[in-house]
């Protein structure tokens, strides 16, 4: 039977743990809140882009872009959007089985795949798992800065130009709620067809300043990095709040362990006691 | 009077939205006048102060680099970096585009001469609007 002593020193530790996992779901709620903002602040310019992106792929140009060409895929590159750090419950996991069952999907049709990786924790699993990895950003902070990632995006549009690869996914987990993030792969390249809003009906096309190509390349760049940006912010959010309730979560079940032992430390307590009581009563009647 | 809906985003928040009866920006290939109705066009949006007029009323906003998408009913300002021109500091505006000159002029800065000269162009163009706000008060 376990020893008073040794119970009560495995109470401390787990009082201790609770106290660090307590303050940690504090923070995380604390910051959930800007990470939120940060990604309502970000939803218009997203918007507004979509929107003149499906503009234009409504309008009869002269020029059609490289990223609406259907073209047969061998090469399938994937995004993935992970997070700095973990202790934020299932949150990375679950995306990268999403990512790893859309791979091998596509191996299964003879597309091979690729991986672009964003934040330390996607960056350990494929290097534990393999896999070709184009291209590796970490540490964007709390704040990620636009910057951060024109490397990365380069790297996958070039790759796309150089025809080595035909399509470009991009993984991350959708914010729904506090409580709950959606894992997700979304199509990015070819772009997916965008619905029919009545302007298709009739002919007409932009006037371009200066040329056609160059605008649209630029503006598609710039369409791509948004997405991505976007992406990250949102799964910054997610992180937070899969933080929050792992940390909650954590905080609950050391209180019930630290029940169950104080439970243990009585238990064995009061049997000391009564074996003391038993041995002396027993060495009197000896007596 | 006939108005155009305007909106400015830039990629870490929206500026403005609302109407217009004219709205003035530089172009990349120059000063360019939106009113309602104007022809679908495409540009790119070069470092400079925009211009929206509401009536009599008249807000000036500085936009870095980025695109113009016009629609007959509808102009968007698709910008890098968007303020609003009368909480921009012309001091820090300044110290910026000397920094800007010093990374031109300097070889063994790291920086590239592109990226310097598109920081040039951007400090500049923060300043004269400013200067040009100031003008119309």
């Amino acid at each position: 039977m376990a020893n008073t002593k040794e119970v009560r020193k495995q109470i401390a530790s787990i009082k201790s743990t609770q106290k660090i996992t307590a303050a940690m779901e504090m923070v995380a709620a604390s910051k959930i809140r800007k990470t939120q903002s940060e990604m309502q602040l970000g939803r218009p310019y997203s918007e507004k882009i979509k929107e003149v992106i499906s503009h234009i792929a409504t309008s009869s140009s002269e020029y059609s872009h490289p990223f609406y060409e259907n073209r047969e895929a061998k090469k399938a590159c994937f995004i993935v959007v992970s997070s700095d750090k973990g202790l934020c419950g299932g949150l990375n996991i679950n995306l990268f089985k999403n990512v790893i069952q859309k791979a091998a999907e596509l191996n299964n049709q003879g597309v091979e795949s690729s991986f672009a990786l964003i934040g330390v924790k996607a960056a350990n699993f494929f290097k534990a798992v393999g896999g070709n990895v184009v291209a590796n950003v970490q540490k964007l902070g709390d704040k990620p800065d636009p910057d951060m990632l024109i490397g990365l995006t380069k790297t996958v549009l070039d790759l796309h130009k150089d025809n080595e690869i035909d399509q470009v996914y991009i993984c991350s987990n959708k914010f729904v709620n506090t409580m709950t993030q959606q894992p997700g792969v979304q199509q990015l390249i070819p772009l997916p067809a965008i619905e029919d809003d009545g302007l298709t009906s009739t002919h007409w096309d932009y006037i371009y300043e200066p040329e056609a190509k160059e605008l649209l390349e630029g503006l598609m760049t710039r369409y791509i990095e948004s997405l991505i940006y976007h992406a990250v912010v949102e799964n910054n959010a997610c992180e937070q709040a899969a933080k929050m309730l792992a940390m909650k979560n954590a905080t609950e079940n050391a209180g019930d362990l630290i029940k169950e032992l104080e439970l243990l430390y009585n238990n064995v307590r009061q049997a000391a006691i009564t074996q003391e009581l038993s041995e002396i009563v027993g060495g009197a009647a000896a007596v | 009077m006939s108005t155009i809906k305007v909106s400015i985003v830039s990629s870490s928040e929206e500026i403005y939205s609302g109407e217009g009866t004219m709205v003035f920006a530089t172009g990349s290939l120059g000063e360019i006048g939106i009113a309602p109705g104007h022809t679908p066009l495409l540009t790119g949006l070069a470092p400079g102060p925009v211009r929206v007029q509401n009536g009599d009323d008249e807000q000036t906003f500085f936009c870095s680099g980025g695109f113009i998408e016009i629609q007959p009913d509808i102009v968007t300002f698709l910008s890098d970096r968007a303020e609003r021109a009368d909480s921009m500091d012309e001091a820090e505006a300044i110290k910026a585009q000397e920094q800007a000159e010093k990374n031109m002029h300097d070889q063994e800065s790291t920086l590239d001469y592109t990226k310097a000269a598109a920081q040039l162009a951007e400090a500049a163009a923060r300043i004269k609007t400013i200067q040009k706000l100031r003008k119309n008060k």
